[in-house]
């Protein structure tokens, strides 16, 4: 182990991702298992210069790192699933007033109070569409705690450039884990873009970019924001043509840059005759389960998503090789399952494998699996 | 009143004829003036309803939030940037029903923002349902048969939750309600005033309270100033209600909740 490594728990690399990445404001409220990134930010924002505040709800505190975002902090909240549901009216009201926010969801079993202490993947569909209305969020899934610290650095600048709501979806395990990490590479700062003339001064006027340059309240734009509809002048209106100028404006400022939001990580994908597809901790079980596949002489892949939305059928489409099998395991029901259907239609055999008993899958299951199903 | 404080494009405000709310704002532009606060520095934050949309008719910086969120989005603002005066502009609804939990928490907190109550009895917006602060017997259309709750009281509930300035005034007394304003923004930790204001299209037709100017002039009949209402005996207060300050404690002098405790 080099001298530049040090051991963490994914909910202390959150943590301390967050303030590499300039993150000085963090409201939260205690909850299984995402409460040791509170407990973090508490004894490491006053050191920073940040401030932490426990809030009285996941309402609360959602909302609040929305005003502490608009008075031009970077700001995070955790929580895990029961309080992820309080959060998404927050959620709503950041995407539409365009307030850059990091939410992490360390995801537990489900639904309701569930299984507090258990590991599940069933938060997916609920992280794109859990508040009302069309709306865009940018969902980030680590699979490691090195990549908890390095994708809360990512999902910190994707909210300040794009102004928008970034979730990154991680998961009990993961949260738990403790691994070595290096922590030394100074991070890729990115701030949000400011006005700088008051004269004509319009915060959801955009360029080409279509991401506005909201003022930072007290620096004398007197902005203003509502999670009504609103022109570029900020203010209500309930004329159609602006709401869906609004609305198309909202995705397009994500989806016109694909090529920077999504990643996935794949191998040996290329010549891989059945494919697995997966995210966040499961991509684990899997990456063993390919390299003992391999060593039978298999022709095994896996594509593990780091970014899951925004979702782009065709991206995943090219990235996925030709294999004529997908396997999709996950720990819900089948909710990524549904989207890679949508993608290769009958195209290829794709094959959900659910776990919804609160532990992983192991590469062993994975490994029967693929022997029970002939695949 | 600095007509600069109003951003005269966004007029006409959207309130009914002879809505109470446009003289709480009034008042509370009045109280940001004499003040002589710098405008760039004064933020107001609203949730959602009548009461809310004020703080986009005035020219400086506001926000429009979710109902009953005004007080967490106001309490970031202000411990991301100590240095704005940070305004609450909500309803009777907005703070006490569906905001509750965070108007009590924000006063347990002390944290330094102003929350102004425009209380007009009832839900406006929506269409004049009864909430937390109706009084009892009231007509309203959740309350057809006569409102069968208690309401709070809403000056006791923040002062029970540590409020460290709590105030009540009405429209009628407008240099009244302009002074406890100007206090409460000036206080330093968490203050509240409950300004009563009357929506004539809704719980003043539903419960025969007479047109928009008897609701304002009736003030003067059924409010006491706290100062007298002492010397007048139970029977005479009934059916009214007193206005004034109720609590106004020194963030740091020795009585204050909020002040540091010594280690035992």
């Amino acid at each position: 182990m080099s001298e530049k490594m040090v051991l963490m728990q994914g909910n202390e690399a959150v943590a301390e991702g967050a303030i590499a990445a300039g993150v000085r404001f963090y409201a939260g409220y205690p909850i299984t298992p995402s409460s040791e990134i509170a407990e973090t930010m508490a004894r490491r924002m006053p050191q920073v210069g940040g401030t932490f505040i426990q809030m009285e709800d996941e309402i609360a505190s959602i909302m609040a790192i929305v005003g502490a975002s608009m008075a031009g902090k970077k700001v995070l909240t955790a929580t895990s699933g029961p309080g992820f549901s309080l959060m998404q009216e927050g959620l709503g009201y950041a995407c539409m007033v365009e307030a850059p926010i990091v939410i992490l969801d360390s995801m537990r079993y489900g639904p309701s109070t569930g299984m507090a202490t258990k590991v599940s993947q069933m938060d997916l569909m609920q992280a794109r569409w859990g508040t009302h209305g069309d709306h865009w969020v940018i969902v980030l899934s680590p699979s490691s705690v090195e990549e908890s610290y390095q994708l809360t650095i990512r999902a910190v600048n994707l909210a300040e450039k794009y102004r928008n709501p970034v979730i990154v979806l991680s998961d009990e395990t993961i949260s738990h884990l403790r691994e070595p990490i290096d922590i030394s590479i100074p991070p890729t700062i990115v701030d949000r873009k400011l006005p700088t003339e008051k004269a004509g001064y319009a915060p959801y006027k955009t360029d080409e970019s279509l991401v506005p340059a909201i003022a930072t309240v007290g620096t004398g734009f007197r902005t203003t924001f509502t999670g009504l509809v609103h022109g570029e002048s900020g203010f209500q209106t309930a004329n159609g043509h602006v709401a869906e100028a609004l609305v198309e404006r909202l995705r397009d400022k994500l989806f016109n840059n694909l090529d920077d939001i999504i990643q996935f990580e794949t191998d040996r994908v290329e010549d891989a005759d059945v494919l697995f597809m997966s995210f966040g901790i499961t991509a684990r079980g899997v990456s063993e389960a390919v390299e003992s596949l391999l060593s039978h002489g298999r022709k095994a892949g896996s594509l593990r998503f780091i970014t899951l939305f925004p979702f782009d059928d065709d991206r995943v489409r090219k990235a996925a090789g030709s294999a004529r099998t997908v396997v999709v395991p996950e720990l819900n029901s089948g909710q990524l399952v549904l989207l890679i259907k949508r993608v290769f239609g009958d195209s290829r055999k794709v094959v959900p494998l659910n776990k919804i008993n609160g532990d992983l899958i192991s590469p062993q299951e994975i490994l029967n699996f693929v022997q029970e199903e002939n695949l | 009143m600095r007509l600069d404080f109003l951003r005269s494009e966004r007029l006409p405000n959207i309130w009914c004829p002879g809505c109470g709310n446009g003289i709480v704002l009034h008042a509370l532009l009045e109280a940001i003036d004499q003040l002589q606060l710098d405008p760039d520095k004064v933020v107001l934050v609203s949730g959602i309803g009548c009461s809310s949309r004020a703080p986009a008719y005035t020219a400086f910086d506001n926000v429009h939030t979710l109902h009953g969120r005004a007080i967490p989005v106001a309490t970031g603002i202000k411990l991301a940037n100590p240095d704005l005066t940070v305004i609450v502009v909500t309803g009777d609804g907005d703070s006490s029903a569906i905001g509750g939990n965070h108007l009590i928490h924000a006063a347990r907190r002390d944290v330094d923002i102003t929350v102004v109550v425009f209380n007009n009895y009832n839900y406006g917006m929506t269409g004049g349902q009864a909430s937390p602060l109706t009084p009892d017997s009231s007509i309203t259309t959740t309350t057809p048969n006569g409102n069968l709750d208690r309401p709070f009281d809403l000056v006791n509930l923040a002062a029970g939750a540590g409020a460290t300035y709590v105030a009540r005034s009405g429209i009628y007394f407008t240099k009244h309600l302009v002074d406890h304003l100007r206090k409460a923004i000036a206080h330093d930790g968490f203050s509240l005033v409950d300004a009563v204001a009357q929506c004539p299209t809704y719980f003043g037709r539903f419960n025969k309270k007479g047109s928009a100017g008897q609701m304002v002039t009736s003030q003067k009949d059924w409010m006491v100033l706290k100062s007298v209402a002492g010397k007048k005996t139970p029977d005479e207060l009934a059916g009214k209600i007193i206005i004034g300050e109720f609590v106004n404690i020194e963030r740091h002098a020795p009585e204050s909740a909020a002040a540091p405790k010594e280690q035992a």
